[in-house]
């Protein structure tokens, strides 16, 4: 609140006051639209300064003088690296992304098939870890300082440790080559049925839980606990509640933001910082895709995997935020 | 039959073994010689190879950047891919590797190995149904040759002026004599395409033993049997899949869990364990790849040729050989070709490590302080670990030598073939004087030592238009004199090509010419029901 609102007596609200939501989701899409802008940047000039440009990487050994020259021109390298750029953009505006240099396939098609596939991995992962680590956490508070507490920290911490693909490994060894009931590798391809695919991804999935798991349990733990001791839980323990009914009913709700914050962190490592666990599983995902083209400095496609990793990351944190208001009265209903 | 002998007759039945290596070894193991004999015709006969099944690769070396186009192809997983769906006009045979017809019936040079004609095989269908003719052999070489061409082969056909149709004949112009031209023709990039594939450069369509089914870079290929296949001593599985798997432990866990047949890339250091699992045999290959630390000719203090010397006798091969490789691999000479090349110089002294022959060619060089070696996990696995090797050897003998290790990214643009001492690697060639060529000749695109020696040049070029086996020959011991007393490079092993696959898989045939069987692993192999 303003002091001369204040001052003047009469509210004249704002539009930003009275629509404080509203506001922010359009201050946030403006403003996601010059950071991508800024990353698009950021990318091309990366790529720009790693040394060595596609026509000599991709053909390697095997490229003579005049290969490589026959390629720049094809691709247009001998262009100014500003002129690149802003036809790079100039087709990105239009919904074009281009199509790759190495494989001279558009671009849009591969990355729309590779990001379905890591959202379909991340979203598994996370259905089976956010319920799973929130659950937890209450368990936790529930049971603090006793066993049951003290076994999820340590389990949960002792899986955060490890490294993911150390995890990946011991899965791989003790289910797919002991046990032999799990599959591997989880290289999912088109036409694959829906329950085939369910199973195949159950390895990777499994890892990418154990890897997430600890950091949300933790966060929702600590976050419940600092309102334990606040007034209204002792009211709710003195009206008789069970710790359970108190944990659940009006501590959890009121812990909620930073919980919902770390989720939505989780949520974007699962989309976009899951490249080693690919490798591991051999699962054709986003990271992996980006990889392979910033090896060969495939501009196009590292542009777009940028560009959407980019997108992933911001729209996770804006809805983050708006869920941390929807989840305030107080930030919901502004004086 | 004890059990090493019987398991060199599995490696036998199994075709992995030709019968001067099996002779060899079973006497060594304490056969008599016709027995050995009678055990190599036993093995050799129950080897009828049976049709059917899936056959599943899991490779290293793919990417989602590959490309279906044999122009374009450059990963190990295409080119397995490539020799799967295509056919050359000649291929090697892979005990010898000397050329033998494929899609070329013969062929004749003129008497300066100028002009060759290639006669083209009849009634071969490309996998469209179309009928392979001349015209579909000359564009495809067009494509690869030409002034616009992206092609990897592009460095190999450079000599070629002209290539024409001459009624129903193929007919090969080049500006110099090349003995060595059917052997060019073997390279993987040249599969024969309808159209020389200029429509579509990447349909896929050839005539090899599989059809290309669904292609996903760098994730999934999938094949099934081509029923008019002109061939019927291949493709005996009815499909094949290969599967992209970068990382060597998903490869060795995919193969023990049986759930693919064979994978390339075995890393050395994990051998003992896989072996461990009775379901999987390891299938080796002496090959021409080789590791290599190069020094440049031409820049100070390497200019000195008694420097080069001095680290050549202060390297210690075995050594290498047993901790990098793990024993697979055969030690090198300082010249960057073996015995798996045809016309192999044999009888060349090995260098071998003496400190004290360093010391002394040190102490003639003048040099004092430290040499810097540029290294990188890259420049070949294991690079490292052999640079500290070396480092500690030539210690011995007085020689410091400090290591720097370098970016992976980018070593092969800012450090090989521009530092004046770095760590790197080849692959092998289709023959001696491709290898030449590409990395020795004075002008040659790649000479990353800056080896520039005009009776060697000279050599070179009389050696390839030679047509007398025996001149040439000697011409490449000469050479390869030149090369190991004079160069710039220090080369302390030759890598075998390690794969593995299941025990039920037979037929793999230990080619010399490349890694998996020069590539034809899919068409050659079968199941042992």
């Amino acid at each position: 609140m303003s002091n001369s609102a204040e001052a003047g007596g009469t509210p004249a609200r704002s539009p930003r006051e009275r629509f404080p939501l509203l506001t922010l989701i359009f201050e946030r899409f403006l403003l996601s639209l010059v950071l991508l802008f800024a990353v698009s940047v950021l990318i091309f000039a990366g790529v720009e300064a790693l040394p060595g440009d596609f026509a000599s990487t991709y053909l390697g050994q095997s490229a003579t003088p005049e290969t490589i020259a026959n390629i720049r021109a094809e691709l247009g390298l001998d262009r100014p690296v500003v002129t690149r750029y802003f036809d790079w953009l100039g087709g990105v505006v239009q919904g074009d992304f281009g199509t790759s240099w190495a494989s001279r396939n558009s671009v849009s098609e591969q990355v729309g098939k590779r990001l379905g596939n890591s959202l379909f991995l991340a979203g598994f992962a996370a259905i089976i870890a956010v319920p799973l680590a929130i659950c937890l956490g209450m368990l936790s508070v529930h049971f603090r300082d006793r066993m049951p507490d003290k076994i999820i920290n340590v389990i949960s911490l002792a899986a955060i440790s490890l490294p993911e693909f150390f995890i990946g490994y011991l899965l791989i060894l003790y289910f797919a080559v002991n046990f032999g009931i799990a599959t591997f590798p989880a290289t999912v391809y088109e036409g694959m049925g829906f329950l085939e695919r369910i199973q195949t991804i159950a390895l990777p999935t499994a890892t990418l839980v154990l890897v997430v798991l600890a950091h949300m349990m933790r966060m929702t733990r600590a976050a419940i606990l600092s309102v334990m001791s606040s007034a209204y839980m002792e009211t709710a323990e003195l009206k008789g509640l069970s710790s359970w009914r108190a944990i659940v009913k009006h501590a959890a709700p009121n812990a909620l933001a930073p919980i919902i914050n770390v989720v939505a962190l989780n949520l974007a490592y699962l989309v976009v910082g899951v490249v080693v666990v690919e490798v591991v599983f051999v699962y054709p995902g986003m990271g992996q895709y980006m990889v392979d083209a910033v090896t060969v400095r495939d501009m196009p496609v590292v542009q777009a995997c940028g560009l959407i990793f980019a997108a992933v990351y911001i729209l996770l944190n804006m809805l983050a935020d708006i869920l941390a208001i929807v989840a305030n009265p107080r930030l919901r209903h502004p004086r | 039959m004890n059990d090493f002998t019987k398991y060199l007759a599995g490696r036998v039945t199994a075709g992995g073994m030709n019968r001067r290596e099996f002779m060899g070894r079973a006497m060594a193991a304490g056969l008599t010689l016709t027995a050995a004999g009678n055990l190599f015709a036993t093995s050799a006969a129950a080897q009828t190879p049976k049709k059917g099944g899936t056959l599943k690769l899991g490779l290293e070396g793919g990417a989602a950047t590959d490309s279906i186009d044999p122009a374009k192809a450059t990963s190990q997983v295409m080119f397995a891919a490539v020799r799967s769906w295509g056919d050359t006009l000649v291929e090697t045979h892979p005990q010898t590797r000397a050329p033998i017809p494929s899609l070329a019936e013969s062929w004749a040079p003129s008497a300066d190995a100028k002009t060759w004609t290639f006669k083209i095989r009849k009634g071969v269908q490309f996998h469209d149904g179309k009928e392979m003719t001349t015209d579909d052999v000359v564009a495809t070489l067009k494509r690869h040759s030409d002034s616009k061409t992206e092609s990897g082969a592009a460095g190999v056909m450079k000599s070629i002026t002209s290539i024409e149709n001459k009624g129903g004949d193929l007919v090969v112009t080049l500006d110099s004599g090349n003995a060595d031209l059917p052997a060019i023709f073997t390279d993987y990039h040249l599969v024969i395409q309808p159209n020389g594939g200029i429509d579509k450069p990447t349909a896929g369509v050839g005539t090899g033993p599989y059809k290309v089914k669904s292609f996903e870079p760098g994730v999934r290929m999938t094949f099934e049997k081509n029923p008019n296949d002109w061939r019927s001593d291949r493709g005996y599985v009815d499909s094949v899949e290969i599967i992209t798997m970068n990382d060597a432990t998903a490869r060795i866990a995919a193969l023990s869990s049986g759930q693919v047949q064979f994978i390339n890339r075995v890393d050395p250091k994990t051998v003992p364990l896989l072996t461990r699992a009775s379901t999987v045999q390891l299938l080796t290959t002496s090959g021409g790849g080789h590791y290599v630390f190069i020094m440049h000719c031409d820049k100070a203090p390497f200019d000195n040729n008694d420097l080069r010397m001095a680290l050549k006798y202060a390297i210690d091969r075995e050594e290498m050989v047993k901790r990098i490789l793990g024993g697979y691999g055969k030690v090198g000479n300082d010249f960057p070709i073996n015995d798996t090349y045809a016309l192999f110089p044999e009888g060349i002294e090995q260098r071998s490590y003496d400190p004290d022959k360093a010391a002394f060619h040190y102490k003639k060089s003048g040099h004092s302080g430290s040499v810097l070696l540029r290294t990188s996990e890259v420049a070949f696995p294991g690079a490292v670990d052999a640079s500290v090797l070396f480092q500690q050897s030539a210690k011995k003998a007085g020689i410091d030598i400090e290591i720097k290790r370098e970016p992976g990214d980018g070593y092969w643009s800012n450090v090989w073939n521009v530092q004046p001492f770095s760590a790197s690697y080849w692959g092998s060639r289709a023959t001696q004087d491709q290898f030449y060529s590409g990395a020795y000749l004075s002008t040659a695109d790649w000479n990353d030592t800056r080896f520039k020696n005009e009776t060697f040049d000279k050599l070179l070029i009389s050696a390839r238009g030679e047509l007398d086996e025996k001149k040439r020959k000697d011409m490449y011991r000469e050479m390869a004199m030149l090369v190991r007393d004079e160069g710039g490079t220090i080369l302390p092993m030759f890598n075998d090509f390690v794969n593995a696959g299941t025990k039920k898989l037979m037929g793999y045939v230990s080619d010399i010419g490349n890694d998996m069987s020069n590539g034809y692993v899919a068409s050659r192999v079968w199941f042992d029901a």
